[in-house]
């Protein structure tokens, strides 16, 4: 197949991470809250390689829901959570829409959405220890 | 020890407030993002905490915690010290 023999000379960002304390939990809430789907799950040690992906993009940015056994998880997302900040972003179509529809699923938000003119973004609770920020790029 | 008037006499921290009026109970993060996107202000994160700690020190500022997280709120309560310092004449303005 042409494409599996593509050379190519960029590296490409296909895994990106969020820690979460419980992997079935986070896999629930990622799933059937958020709406992504389940790509890999693969038994390693006690834990998962566990990753899901957006249904649009089934062959895009996996996301890894990582353990956050290590020690120094705990205090570097004390530290974020106590100021606020989301470490991890998602794109939405809809920032209000999107808000509107999970919070009917009882998804808590720390920061319903705010029009910072160039984006509308809102902050929520993933439950497995993180605040993930959902932004919407206003189109010119 | 910072006073009203101290706590009120700088910029930043005046449209610190105007943006914690705008919403209740806001974190470190919407606020940042709020100064930077509408005004333009850069400051560091430590340089905000700084900001609000003067604030809260004078009552302008009230801190709670939900969970893990701090949110903020604007409290209008101390500013009565200062309209009722002096008094404010009725009507036009006396030449």
């Amino acid at each position: 197949m042409a494409d599996t023999q593509r050379k190519t000379k960029t590296m490409r960002i296909n895994v990106t991470s969020v820690v979460v304390d419980d992997q079935r939990k986070a896999l629930k809430f990622y799933t059937e809250l958020l709406g992504f789907q389940k790509k890999t799950d693969v038994p390693v040690g006690d834990a998962a390689w566990l990753t899901v992906v957006s249904p649009e993009a089934p062959d895009g940015v996996e996301l890894l829901l990582e353990p956050s056994a290590h020690p120094a998880v705990k205090p570097f997302r004390a530290a974020l959570v106590e100021d606020g900040i989301p470490w991890t972003s998602f794109a939405v179509d809809n920032c209000r829409a999107e808000y509107e529809k999970l919070c009917a699923k009882g998804v808590h938000f720390l920061q319903p959405p705010v029009d910072h003119d160039t984006v509308v973004t809102a902050v929520l609770d993933d439950t497995c220890g993180n605040l993930i920020q959902i932004c919407e790029e206003k189109r010119k | 020890m910072a006073d009203i008037y101290q706590a009120l006499a700088d910029s930043t921290r005046r449209i610190i407030l105007d943006e914690l009026n705008k919403r209740e109970g806001q974190t470190l993060f919407e606020l940042l993002g709020r100064l930077a996107m509408a005004h333009d202000i850069t400051s560091s994160r430590q340089a905000v905490s700084q900001h609000l700690a003067v604030l809260e020190e004078v009552g302008l500022v009230r801190t709670r915690r939900q969970g893990r997280t701090k949110l903020h709120w604007f409290d209008g309560t101390p500013l009565k010290k200062v309209v009722t310092r002096w008094p404010i004449p009725r009507g036009k303005p006396k030449r």
